[in-house]
């Protein structure tokens, strides 16, 4: 299948092991170190990072070890990138799967909105929510969410509607079946192969998005860390103390290119089986 | 000056074959294939799709993808053309050697101007100024019957329609008096009363300027009412030339006669049944054993499955490749 | 072709007067109000605040306000730099950010196009794949990432070019944010360019050209060049979309006044009319370049000058 086309390529192999490796050190990473988030370490302020004083990626303005608090950071913004993704995904699906299906007038209607509000990047649509309702965490995940299901509600529309004309939609409604029934059993199932690869795109894209928001300090607040904020003091003190920007900006690096290349190569194994 | 004489031979191939990499090893578009096309003479190929008769003559013009191996030889003008520089191809190709393609609809560039399309061949070949190309763009249209040209040079392609498109290709092709044209299924895109205008149009362009045409084909009809001589190729390989007239009176290889069955005759009476074809021709992957034909052929033995026939001389002029030629 | 141009200018400005619309609902029904930052004010001059500003109208009245305003170009005033009003604002600081911008955009297109079409040309070669490699980190990694980055390589360690700060008439201080801004469109498109050019090369009038004798660089240029550019038009709307976003960070990182630094100012100080203006702005720029885009369609496939 497309699984096996995608596990022998190469690049795709690469990224995924990286991405499991970055997951798996954000999660199991901060056993391996004696530090803690919160402590303040005094002694080594803005300090190199070393093996010996066990701080690892050094420390920061406050003494607080960065190797600890990088995947603190990490754990925050892959979660955040989970959740809102999560978000973001079920509102275009059902958004898509019902102007697709429903069609006519409210499909038109659907559409108009989902090309008005497509005419503007994400960042200030979030940026004028975060103005509106204030700097809210919660409200950071929903407003992250709400705003990238554009793309995928257009995708979803697409497959909908041709999927509305195939026989066992009819003969479902001939049965009796209810919209909505007929929506959630029989048109979800089968978008699910788009919704996959773009999923796998949309997730660094909301990191990305939520980094940026918190980089600009509009997005998680202190003391919570996540890799934006850090980037954004490492960025305040890189004439001093370069390591500070460089432990969550390797990673963030890392992530963001791994979540892509293989979202690419996703893309394209199933690209390669539809046209087949 | 001592070369005044025409070269016996406008183009001709010895041996040519065509090859690509696949998996398993090559596949064999071409399998040697070696024919002439003389001076002022109209060569007809026929074959059906997959024969090859394309690949080869993509292969004389340079145009084929770079995975394709070439081998053999092609004189044009007793030059050898393949494996040219491209400078020195480029200076024969749309010059002395021109090409017209089966689809009109998609092989002019939609985005320009015919005006253009045609000047910039005078510019780059000639030297011409824009404005004098353009002049020599005009009696070019006119020469193959467009009417109200001037129009049309300001028109873009997706304005025209096929055959005119299709006559614009010709004329394009014609534009710097080459010796040779390739005609690549000229008409087979286009409607059966468009066909025959645009046979028609090279019959007399050929009586005006005595080119030499390569009429390629898989309608035998359209290759007769206009070629000298007809070159039958079946998977890769030429299996029977000879002079048009001779021909069709009556074809020495199973397979050409099977063909000349098959061209719809309204003398025949109606009941009379098309004759069938079972089978396919073998690919280009697949390798040779014995004549290609064989597994379709009425009059096959157990030598033609083990000995492939070679092409061999009837009389000068014709050849056949069959261990049991019909005459 | 004026035709066409009317009629796309003319689907336009309802989207505008949408955005705009729902822009200034939103602020006005947002809970709290543009003083709540400050401290307590006493309820009068909070009153007078409040009448000053127009807020005590009903919601109608300051819409059709505002409305009246925005056609004179008046954003109003900021609710947060009291001696300013939003257009001053915005005349000191987009001259900055158009700058950086627009080169940012000429080099994307330009550099984007030329690798893409080299690529394109040593298909499969290693240059292509490193090239095509290169494109996705280009794409990947975040502006705010780069730009620090860059700045630590060329700032500190090698000492060429500043970190950040800007005087009026530097070059010097430019370099590095139009660098961070330019990458990513820059990666796009030489990965779309690439894409479409070897498609192009594919198609059968790419065959013709080459059978007339036409060298190489005339096939490449006057024929396949303008269909090929057709997706990376369609890009352009993102690109300018992606360097206005990426404007916002490379200015605050850089200390540019440039207008993205008050936008962001203006979301962390709730100066509502700043950021309104701000955003009503952004669309305007956006919504241009969609325009230009439709035009620009036209122009490398004529067939689309013909639909009705």
């Amino acid at each position: 299948m497309a699984r096996r086309r995608l596990l022998a390529n190469p690049g795709a192999r690469i990224s995924l092991g990286i991405i499991l490796a970055l997951v798996a050190l954000a999660v199991i990473g901060p056993w391996l170190n004696p530090n803690r988030v919160e402590t303040l370490d005094w002694s080594f302020i803005a300090a190199d990072p070393g093996i010996a004083h066990a701080h690892w990626f050094g420390t920061d303005r406050l003494g607080r070890d960065l190797y600890v608090r990088t995947l603190a950071g990490a754990r925050v913004s892959m979660i955040v990138g989970l959740v809102a993704s999560a978000v973001s995904l079920s509102l275009g699906l059902m958004y898509g799967a019902i102007a697709g299906y429903v069609g006519g007038r409210t499909d038109d209607v659907m559409m108009r909105l989902v090309e008005i509000l497509g005419g503007l990047p994400l960042i200030f649509f979030v940026i004028f929510l975060t103005v509106v309702f204030g700097r809210n965490e919660y409200l950071l995940f929903v407003s992250i969410g709400a705003v990238g299901w554009l793309t995928l509600a257009r995708i979803v529309r697409g497959q909908a509607l041709s999927i509305r004309r195939q026989e066992y939609i009819e003969a479902a409604i001939a049965s009796g079946a209810g919209t909505a029934r007929i929506i959630c059993r029989h048109v979800l199932p089968n978008v699910i192969g788009p919704v996959i690869v773009y999923a796998t795109l949309t997730i660094p894209q909301i990191i990305l998005l939520e980094s940026f928001l918190s980089f600009l300090g509009l997005g998680i607040q202190e003391p919570r860390a996540s890799l934006g904020t850090l980037i954004a003091e490492g960025a305040g003190e890189m004439e001093a103390a370069p390591w500070i920007l460089l432990g969550p900006g390797v990673f963030l690096t890392l992530l963001l290119v791994c979540l892509n290349v293989f979202g690419d190569r996703l893309r394209d194994a199933f690209d390669a089986g539809t046209r087949r | 000056m001592t070369e005044d004489r025409e070269p016996l031979a406008t183009l001709s191939t010895r041996a040519l074959r065509v090859d690509y990499p696949i998996f398993g090893g090559t596949a064999a578009a071409v399998r040697g294939v070696s024919l002439s096309v003389g001076a002022h003479e109209c060569l007809g190929v026929v074959g059906e799709s997959g024969s090859g008769k394309t690949q080869l003559f993509m292969a004389v013009m340079g145009l084929l993808p770079s995975g394709a191996q070439v081998s053999g030889s092609a004189l044009f003008q007793d030059g050898e053309i393949l494996g040219l520089p491209p400078d020195q191809l480029n200076r024969i190709r749309g010059s002395k050697l021109a090409m017209v393609f089966q689809d009109p609809m998609t092989s002019l560039t939609p985005h320009l101007k015919i005006g253009m399309q045609l000047a910039e061949i005078l510019v780059h070949h000639r030297g011409l100024s824009w404005r004098d190309a353009e002049r020599a763009a005009l009696s070019a249209l006119d020469r193959v019957h467009i009417p109200d040209p001037r129009r049309r040079l300001k028109q873009y392609p997706h304005e025209l329609s096929g055959g005119m498109r299709q006559r614009v290709m010709i004329g394009m092709s014609l534009l710097c008096e080459p010796a040779l044209v390739i005609a690549d299924e000229p008409t087979s895109a286009l409607d059966v009363t468009v066909q025959a205008r645009i046979l028609e149009l090279l019959r007399e362009l050929r009586t005006q300027t005595g080119i030499s045409i390569v009429l390629i084909s898989h309608d035998l009809a359209v290759v007769a009412s206009l070629a000298d001589r007809i070159a039958v190729m079946y998977a890769g390989r030429v299996v029977e030339s000879a002079p048009a007239a001779e021909l069709l009176r009556g074809a020495r290889h199973p397979y050409s006669a099977l063909l000349m069955q098959c061209v719809p005759d309204f003398h025949r009476a109606r009941t009379e049944r098309m004759p069938f074809l079972a089978g396919q021709a073998p690919g280009a992957a697949e390798p040779e054993r014995g004549c290609a034909f064989a597994p379709r052929c009425p009059r096959s033995t157990e030598r033609c499955t083990h000995e492939r026939p070679a092409l061999v001389a009837v009389h000068s002029g014709a050849e056949v490749a069959c261990h049991h030629p019909l005459t | 072709m004026l035709r066409y141009f009317l009629k796309r200018l003319g689907g336009a400005i309802p989207t505008l007067f949408i955005i705009v619309t729902l822009s200034f609902l939103l602020v006005r029904i947002a809970p709290g109000g543009p003083f709540d930052q400050e401290k307590s004010l006493p309820p009068e001059i909070l009153a007078n605040l409040q009448s000053a500003y127009g807020l005590d109208q009903p919601l109608w009245v300051q819409y059709t306000r505002y409305l009246g305003s925005l056609l004179h170009g008046d954003f109003g005033p900021s609710f947060r730099y009291k001696d300013f009003t939003v257009t001053e604002l915005i005349g000191q600081g987009l001259p900055v950010t158009a700058e950086i911008g627009s080169a940012a955009l000429i080099l994307a297109l330009s550099l984007g196009m030329l690798v893409g079409i080299l690529a394109a040309l040593r298909h499969d070669r290693p240059a292509d794949y490193t090239v095509m490699t290169l494109a996705v980190v280009g794409i990947a990694v975040p502006s705010f990432v780069v730009l620090p980055l860059l700045g630590l390589l060329f700032g500190i360690y090698v000492r060429w070019l500043p970190v950040a700060g800007w005087e009026p008439g530097s070059i010097r201080h430019l370099i590095l944010p139009i660098v961070a801004l330019t990458l990513p469109p820059l990666a796009y498109v030489a990965r779309m360019t690439r894409a479409s050019l070897l498609d192009v090369l594919q198609r059968p009038f790419i065959r013709t050209a080459f059978s007339m004798g036409l060298p190489l660089h005339t096939v490449i240029l006057r024929h396949a060049l303008r269909p090929a550019l057709i997706p990376v038009a369609g890009y352009l709307a993102p690109a300018v979309a992606s360097i206005m976003t990426g404007s916002l960070v490379v200015e605050s990182i850089a200390g540019l006044p440039g207008v993205g630094r008050y936008l962001v100012q203006g979301a962390l100080n709730r100066d509502y009319t700043l950021v309104l203006g701000m955003v009503i702005l952004y669309s305007v720029v956006l919504i241009g370049m969609g325009l230009v885009v439709d035009l620009l369609y036209a122009w490398l496939d004529p067939r689309v000058r013909f639909e009705r």
